[in-house]
This record gives C-alpha cells, structure tokens and sequence, in this order.
C-alpha cells in the first residue's frame, strides 16, 4: 500500500487523530493515512471555540461521500481555535492534512496526556498492522 | 448484450449528446399552457385579505402538454428499468411487475373511493383488506397481520414499537436490541427510533449467528433479536428455531426483517420458526412496482402475544359478512399513519397472490434459489466467494481476485452497465469487503442469466488484461462517472433562474 | 415425503416465471445437484411446510378482473355519486398525461436510483420535484419524499427535537388532522417528548394566548393551514407569538400554495404536508406523497433522500444522491431517520401535475376552489337552520352545523347520490351535528346548488 506521510514532531492517537504540540496549545487533525482511507472529505463538524472537551471525548465527525466517522479529542482542555476554511473547503484535509487541513486548536489542561499518545515510528507500526488486518 | 467491443468514442458521444435533457423549468417560456379548466361558472365574489395571499409563484414552469410529455418520455429514457432486462439488486427483489396489478389498482372503484368513507359505502375495500389479511397470515403462519405500514423500515418501526409496548406492559421495557452486523442499516435506525440502543452481533465464519454468541447476548435488558431470513448472505439460519426458544425463555423477542422472504415463500413459514414478528416488502415478494424508490408497502405478522398491540385500526368481518374498522384495542400501540396504508399497493400485491396461488407461491422461492445458485455455480471460477456456505436467493462475491489490478467492486459494477445490465448491489453487506451481492429472481430466463454470466466473465478477463478499461467505465451510459464529493461538498438541491 | 408437483413438469410453468422444464434440468446439472429441493437443505425440515398453503388461485386474468371487479362495483364512489369528501384527500383535476406517463417502465419498474449514470430519469425528476418544493413554500432546500402528510409531520418534528437544545415539549394545534396528531404520539411514545395541544378560537383558528402559552419551553410548534376545519392560519401572527422555537406549518390541501402564502417568507422554518391534492387519486388513503422542505440551515438534520446536481469525469451536467451520510444505510441507529423506500412515483406525479398546471394553472385551480366554495357558503347560509360554527377565512373546506346528527343529515344525502360530508364526531367530543364539507375545482354550479338544495331537503325530512 502507499506509503503515508508520519511527520515526526506530532503525536497519534488510535483513532488516527494528531496533535501537534506548541508550547501548550496542541493543534489537532487527522492523519494523512486517515484521510486516505476515508476519500474525498465532503464535510467536517467541529466544536465551538470555547467548548472544555476531555481526551478521547467525541469532539466532532468527518464525512466522505459514503462514509461518517466521529472524531475524538487527542488531548484535554478548551478549544480556542477552529479552522473555518474547512467549512467551505473540506478537501483541505485530504490536499493538506497537517497544515492547512488542520481542525481545531486546543489549550491543553495536562500537557502530559501528550505521552499516553503514540510516538511517530509507534504509529507507523500501529497503521501497518491495521492495514494488513 | 454479450460483445466485449471496446466502445467507441463517437459512439460515446452520441449516446451522451441523446441524454441531454434541459429541466423543465429550463424550458419555461411565458405564455405556455399545459392545462386547460372548465371557466369558472360562479360569480367571483370571495375575498380574501392580502396577507393571507401570495403574490405570482415566481419561477414556476409554464410549459405546454407537448413540452412535458416530451421531457418525461426523454427523461425516461435515461433509466435502465426491470422491464429492459436483469436489474440484479441483492436484497431488493427486482422481479418483473405484471401489468394487471395495474389495471386493478386502477378500477374507478377503487382509485376513487375516499379514506374517510364511512363502512358501508366502502365494503368492496374493507372486504380487500381483510381478505389479504387472511392471505398474509397463511404465507406467514402467524395470527395477525397490520397492513398500514407503507414501507420495510415502517414496518420495522410497527414491529419494534410493538415489542416496547408489550414489554412495558409486562413491567420491563428493557433496554436493547440485538441486530447481526450483516444486517440492513433500518433495523438498528428503526430500533433507535422505537426508543431502544442497539448492540451488534457479530457473525461467525459462516456468515450466520452463532447460537452461543446469541445466548450470551441475552439477558433481561435485551428487548428483542432482529434478524433478516435468510440474511443479507442469502444464507438461512438453519438454528432459528432454537435461536427462539433462546430469546423465549429470556422474555424476548424474535423479530423477523421479511425482506428476503422471496426466498422461502410457500417452502417454510416465519410463524413456525417460532418468528414474533415479520415485516415482508410487498414490493419486493409480492411484485408491486418499485416506481424509482417507492411506494412499498410494509404489512406486518405477529404471534399472538402481540396481537393486542397492533396498530389500530384493524379491519374485522362480522357473522352477517359484512366488515368494519375496530378501533376498540385498548392497549394498541396506536396509528402508524394517516388513512389505511398504501392501500393501492396492497390491491397490486393480492392480485399477485391471487395470480400465483399456492403453486405459483412455492414455485416463486423454488425457481428464484435455482436462479441464483446458477449464477454462484457459473461465477464462482471467476470471482471471490467470501462466505462459501449455501445460499439461497442470493450470492455474494467479492471483488478480491480483482483487486490486484487495482479494479475494485465499484468498476465491475459501472462495467456491467456498459454491457447493458443493472449491477448488482455493492458494499453490501458490510461484512464483506468489496461485495457483490447478486439476486436474479425468479423472472430471469436461463439466457438473460446466462448473458449477465458472460458480461461477469467477460469482465473478469478484463480486468486480467486490460484494467483500465474497467476502472474508467461506464463509457456507454448518459453520463459517466459523477464527481460525487462535488455534490455533497456544495450541494445544489434546487434550480434557480 | 408429501406430495408437492414437480417442478420440471409442463403443468406447473407460470406466465410469470420464464424457466421450466429443460433450462430447470440444463440448470441443476451446471449447479450439479439433481432436484431442486436440494438447494433448500439448510432450512431445517422441523420448519418446512408440508403442504401448499391454503390460498386461491391460481387466477387466469380473467378471472382476477371478475374477482376485484365486483369487490369495487361494491364502494360508493363518485363514479356515481357527487362528492363534497376532503379531510386530507381530494378529488382534483388530474390530467390525462400524467398517469400514462407513469406507466412508462423506465419510471415505474425502476429501483430507487443509487446507480446515477443509468438513473438519471429518476434523478433529474427528483430533482425537479425538491424545486417545485421550494418555489411554493419559500423555503430552502425539500427531500425527495416522505411516506405522507402524516409521518411527514412525525419526521419534521423529530427534526426539530434533533436541533434543539434538550428542549422534549412540543406544542401542536389541536386543528391538524387528527389522524397526523394520533400519528406523531404513536412515533414519539418512547422518545421521552411531551405534547401539548394548542386549542382553536371562535373562529377556527389557534387561539393567539394559548399558543404563547403552550409554545413556552417547546422546541417546536406545529400549526396546519388550511387547519383540519377549514380555516386558513394567519402565519405572521403565529411567527411573531412564538419566536424562541421551530415553526413547522403543515399544508394538507396542498393545491392551496396556489393562491396562499407560502410559510417560509411568513417566518417559519419547517414546512411538511401530503402531496395528494397534485393530482392524486383519492384510492382509499395511499399511496399519496409526503413533502418535507425546511431552511437551508437544517438540511444537514433532514430526513429521506436528497438528489443534487454536479458533473461527470466529461463535465456534463448530472444528478445524484447527496449527503447520503444522514441516512440509514451509512449512519445506522444515528441515523436522521429510519426511511429508506419513500413514494419517488407519486413524487414523479406530483412533479408532472406542477409542470403542466404551472404558474398560472396552480392560481387558477386554488381560485376555482376559493370561489366555489364561496358561492357554495352563500347558499348555505340562505339555509336559516344551518349554522357555519367557525368564522375564519377559509380556503376549499369548512364545518357546516344543522340541528340533527351529522350521521343522519350524510344519509339523507347519500339517497341523492351526494357523499355529503365527514362527520366530525369521529374525531371531536361534542360536535355531533358537524361536519367537514369540501369543495374543489371539480364542483360545478349545478352540482353545488344540488348540493345546497338536497342538505335544505335533508333538514326538513328530520323535522318532520
């Protein structure tokens, strides 16, 4: 199978969710190899800026043409950032998932939630497995 | 039907430029006429105030008789239908639809008899209703059946709401209902909607429940099993019986989704699988037409536990013949909807039963198993059979030979169009990656089951030596591939000048 | 074993299943199995019938056509009688056109279009039908069908719990059809949703008080125009009564968009109502048409199909289902709504009935039905003992009084070949002397001063 993109400075949740670590803001998406299970991203719902969402809370959904999948917070604490352009531009994160596809933004309430994630070569590792099932 | 040509591309073209049609508010001119009234011959004297008027229905169509007949025939000639040839759907029982359903359905005193008649002028329907009442409880061996569900998923509902009413009468409503992970998306939306959560069952490697999962399942929170017989694989559950007795002894429920009963109709009955209660499409085994999407009808069997809980009204026949609306069940789970059903549809489906008869019934299961085990027998060299236990009404194959040339059950289901034929239903069961889940029926003659085999065939060599050719069709239809997340991306759900 | 024919035998070939004696052999040879009662061996014999069921048939068609013929020659209908019967079906002008266009097998033996590049018949119809939809109510964006009026309204108000915040009251006037309320508490007897009913005035309308009072704390309110007694809603007084919750208005006459105003620029949010009106035999209650359309801010929470426009790989212009992902066959148990086979051919009707009547024809069909039913009120009221119980501006249906049972004063008519109205007590606790009497494009002047000088004859037979 294609090869995906695994940027080295996220960290991966099973439900293929990243964070992005910034200082205590995590930025949040899906990863490339989420995005190209799913296809063609029609529309993406996302919290409210403000909303206090605890770690593996649903935080949303993502559709494809045929396909719905919820969507779960990596980490904990209050969304203080949501990507508008998805609204009008989905596509945005099958085209981009790391930048511009990004999803919301999160300040975190216990940055340390970030270890219980997995690493970069650990979810390489995971999304062979789960491919080959 | 059989050539493999490569379609040519001024063919292409020429089939596509045929296919364009405006719509038909795109042929709007002012002026136009389509209709024309007896003048009004009373005097013009009622007044409404302004605000309650509209102003001119600004964009509505003006077009002529000629503008609409046109549109509708050419539009028209952009379905493919059951009537041009094999229309293989999995589970939607595309059998051909006899005319003379029509004609009856159309009998002045039927098309124009009025729902809220009172009883004694519309004793002809009552009588109708009733009558195939009595038929549906022989087919089903079940004591009651509720003929006002007018759709598979409505009956669901019916069905679903029964079993809550009478659990709760009983002093437990419970909690959830069981549904195999084979099963058709209305059974757990139509279980939600009837106020209970819903936990899955997973199949074993036969693609069938496993009586030790279901026993572990129940308990005294589980309502109800919901389970399509034969399932989505067209395999019987040859434990359904005991599956009963399980659920029985809990205090639960058997719940039957009737959507493959042309598989077994006039061979076995649900009432004596110890089934509570079934809901059978009456577009799809009793022949009415499907019309695009609709109208069905969805009549639903109960065992007598739940006769008290029908839908109300029930139609009952009296010692002097003569028939009424029974309102008088206290403990029914009320009215599913408005009127009595889709009261047109049940005519077609009696005419059909009455044109059968109990021969014609059998022979409907016997010859719709044969069909599609015939197509399993042909295509089984040539395709993945994922779940190879017997099936009955139909097969489900894969596209799992195909897809190491990156050709996929969706490109073997545009490619068939190209050879003139409906593709069968994919992704479906989810429990099959890449299904193609095939069901002739028992309308299909050995020659156009033998063509669609060829076409399958042919496809299959296709996609060994010239994949391409099967990844990009249809290349022959009105239009080609749709750009689909486009649709849903900014979706335009209307004209607008 | 018992003794069921044999199937390769020529007496047991059906017109309407092609195989018999040789392809059935040709057939189980290629399976390779020597009866056809093999392929049933997984059905266990506990289960399996002994014997053919105990039905009729099989009927030649000549013989079917007997059968049913003299089952319909036993309904009252207005192949002989005049009718003044509404209540949520209507005997309108249905052009010659539409049902032969019907029976064109590419529309009626069709599967439900999830295959667009052969469906595109059905989906451009569609298409076509959700704009219709919008053109008349002023609303947004309408589904492909519900099953009718009265599980439209179930789903509308399904839609609107959906959206709200935790709200579970819903306020619905007690003057929408009867049978679409007893609908609505059948659907939302296990889902935790508390009804209250909002009552009419003197005049026949929602009382303005009651239904700022009953609309407090609701999530919806629901109001029918024109209402089950006949009497057109004022849609503005209603929208500015009650401005916190979804407006849902229900339409069960629907030729009456012709000439009313429509809901969405009136301020509500939610418009759903039966289709049948367009053209549609009254056939005993079904199959008729549900509509749903609602503001474009709710479309992602509708329930039932949706078809939008795009193009192909050649950039033509095309249609297809869209935001599938709402719908059962993807979202499962949360799901917008469990329907998935919906009315698309009486759609397809409805559509047809639009084009051809158009713009003009639909005002003129909605004026024929004001006027008649004006001039018919005129005569009635000449009648010094009936008695019109509601004053509201009605539209082609209203209440008529008498001083005897309804039931009685509908017999005496029926001795004249008038299906003379539908008595009221079957729905409402003391209005025994009521009842619903319709009027349509249909009527002519003759027929409604039969009609007013057989109910003058009535009333004078009972007092004697």
């Amino acid at each position: 199978m294609a090869s995906s993109n695994i940027p080295e400075d996220n960290r991966y949740a099973k439900s293929h969710e990243y964070a992005h670590p910034e200082g205590d803001v995590a930025m949040v998406g899906i990863s490339d190899y989420a995005q190209k299970e799913l296809g063609d991203v029609v529309f993406v719902e996302l919290p409210r800026v403000g909303t206090v969402i605890d770690a593996n809370e649903d935080m949303g959904s993502i559709e494809s043409v045929k396909a719905v999948s919820d969507l779960f917070a990596p980490v904990s604490g209050e969304v203080v950032e949501v990507n508008e352009a998805l609204a009008d531009s989905p596509q945005l994160v099958n085209t981009d998932p790391y930048g511009d596809g990004w999803m919301i933004k999160i300040r975190m309430s216990d940055p340390t939630e970030l270890d219980a994630l997995m690493a970069p070569e650990e979810y390489d590792e995971y999304i062979e497995a789960e491919a080959s099932r | 039907m059989t050539t493999t040509a490569d379609p040519e591309i001024a063919e292409r073209e020429a089939a596509q430029k045929s296919a364009t049609e405006p719509l038909i508010f795109e042929r709007s001119k002012r002026g136009r006429r389509g209709y024309q009234l007896p003048a009004l011959d009373v005097p013009e004297q009622a007044a409404l105030p302004a605000s309650l008027l509209r102003s001119e229905i600004a964009d509505e169509a003006e077009v002529s008789e000629v503008d609409v007949i046109r549109h509708f025939t050419r539009l028209s000639k952009l379905n493919v239908s059951i009537d041009a040839g094999l229309y293989p759907l999995g589970s939607c029982t595309m059998k051909h639809n006899p005319r003379i359903n029509e004609e009856i359905a159309r009998t002045p005193g039927f098309a124009l008899s009025h729902p809220l008649q009172p009883e004694h002028q519309v004793q002809g329907n009552l009588e109708l209703l009733w009558t195939l009442e009595q038929t549906l409880k022989e087919i089903f061996g079940l004591p009651r059946v509720s003929l006002q569900p007018v759709a598979g998923a409505h009956g669901e509902l019916t069905g679903i709401l029964m079993i809550h009413k009478a659990l709760a009468k009983s002093g437990n409503a419970r909690k959830y209902i069981l549904i195999p992970d084979s099963a058709h998306g209305t059974n757990p939306a139509s279980a939600a909607f009837a106020g209970y959560q819903v936990k899955e069952l997973k199949s074993n490697n036969r693609g069938t429940v496993d009586l030790s999962t279901l026993e572990a399942a129940v308990n005294e929170d589980c309502a109800a099993l919901m389970i399509t017989v034969p399932n989505t694989l067209g395999v019987f559950e040859s434990e359904i019986r005991r599956m009963a007795d399980v659920l029985h002894a809990k205090g639960a429920y058997l719940y039957c989704d009737g959507a493959n009963l042309n598989s077994f109709v006039g061979i076995a009955r649900p009432g004596d699988m110890g089934i509570d209660v079934i809901h059978s499409n009456l577009h799809k085994t009793f022949s009415t037409p499907h019309g695009g999407g609709g109208p069905g009808a969805g009549p639903v069997g109960v065992s007598e536990k739940l006769v008290p809980f029908l839908p109300t009204p029930t139609v009952e026949k009296r010692d002097d013949s003569t028939f009424y609306l029974d309102f008088a069940h206290p403990d029914s789970i009320g009215r599913m909807r408005a009127f009595h059903g889709n009261f047109n549809v049940l005519v077609r489906a009696l005419t059909y039963m009455r044109s059968m008869g109990p021969t014609g019934l059998r022979r409907i299961a016997q010859l719709a198993v044969l069909n599609a085990n015939y197509i399993r027998a042909r295509l089984r060299p040539h395709y993945h059979l994922p779940y190879d236990a017997p099936s009955l009404h139909e097969v489900v194959f894969s596209d799992k030979l195909q897809t190491p040339k990156d050709v996929h059950t969706l490109d073997i289901a545009k490619r068939l169009m190209d050879y003139g034929f409906h593709p069968p239903t994919i992704y479906f069961p989810l429990i099959v990656s890449g299904a193609l889940m095939i069901e002739p029926t028992e309308s299909e003659p050995k020659e156009e089951l033998d063509a669609f085999c060829d076409a399958m065939i042919a496809i299959a060599r296709e996609t060994q030596e010239r994949p391409e050719l099967v990844r990009s069709a249809p290349h022959t239809t009105p239009v080609r591939r749709l750009d689909e997340a486009r649709a849903a991306r900014q979706p335009v759900l209307r004209w607008r000048r | 074993m018992t003794n069921f024919p044999d199937p390769t035998h020529p007496d047991s070939s059906h017109r309407y299943i092609p195989n018999a004696g040789e392809d059935i052999r040709e057939m189980l040879a290629a399976i390779g199995i020597d009866s056809i009662d093999r392929l049933f061996d997984t059905i266990p014999d506990e289960v399996k019938l002994k014997a053919l069921l105990d039905v009729p048939g099989p009927w030649s068609e000549v013989e079917t056509r007997r059968w049913f013929g003299a089952l319909a020659a036993r309904n009252k209908t207005t192949v002989d009688h005049i009718s003044f019967l509404g209540g949520g079906a209507y005997a309108h002008y249905q052009p010659a056109c539409i049902d032969q266009l019907l029976l064109r097998a590419e529309f009626l033996t069709a599967y439900t279009p999830y295959q667009p590049e052969v469906s595109q018949g059905t989906l451009q119809s569609i298409f076509e039908y959700q704009t219709h939809q919008c053109l008349l109510t002023g609303l947004d964006v309408a589904n492909a069908s519900m099953y009718d009026g009265s599980t439209a309204l179930c789903e509308a108000v399904l839609l609107a719990e959906r959206v709200s915040k935790g709200k579970k009251k819903v306020a619905l006037a007690k003057s929408i059809h009867p049978h679409y309320l007893q609908t609505v508490r059948t659907y939302i007897q296990n889902l935790g949703i508390e009804i209250v009913e909002i009552p009419w005035g003197p005049d026949g309308r929602v009382d303005p008080a009651a239904l700022r009072e009953c609309a407090a704390d609701a999530f919806a309110l629901a109001v029918q125009s024109p209402n089950f007694l006949g009497v057109i809603e004022d849609y503005d007084a209603i929208a500015s009564a009650a401005s916190d919750v979804t407006k849902i208005s229900v339409v069960a006459e629907a030729t009456s968009f012709g000439i009313l105003a429509p809901p969405g620029p009136h301020g509500f949010d939610i418009c759903v109502g039966e289709g049948q009106a367009w053209g549609v035999p009254p056939q005993f209650g079904g199959p008729y048409v549900g509509f749903m359309v609602v503001r474009d801010t709710l479309k992602r929470h509708m329930p039932g199909r949706l078809v939008g426009e795009t193009v192909d790989v050649d950039g033509k212009r095309a249609y297809v289902l869209t935001l599938a992902t709402r719908e059962q066959h993807i979202r499962r148990g949360k799901a917008t709504s469990n329907i998935c086979t919906n009315q698309a051919l009486i759609a397809l009707a409805a559509n047809m009935y639009l084009s051809l009547m158009g713009k003009e024809g639909l005002r003129e069909v909605a004026n024929q039905c004001l006027q008649k039913t004006a001039y018919l009120l005129g005569k009635l009221r000449d009648i010094t003992t009936v008695e019109l119980p509601f004053n509201g501006p009605v539209y082609n249906e209203f209440v008529v009084r008498t001083p005897f049972p309804a039931a009685e004063i509908l017999a005496d008519l029926e001795q004249e070949k008038i299906l003379g109205g539908i008595a009221l007590d079957q729905f409402f606790e003391g209005h025994g002397r009521d009842f619903l009497v319709a009027v349509t494009e249909l009527h002519t002047k003759e027929h409604l001063d039969r009609y007013a000088a057989a109910l003058s004859a009535a009333i004078a037979r009972e007092r004697r």
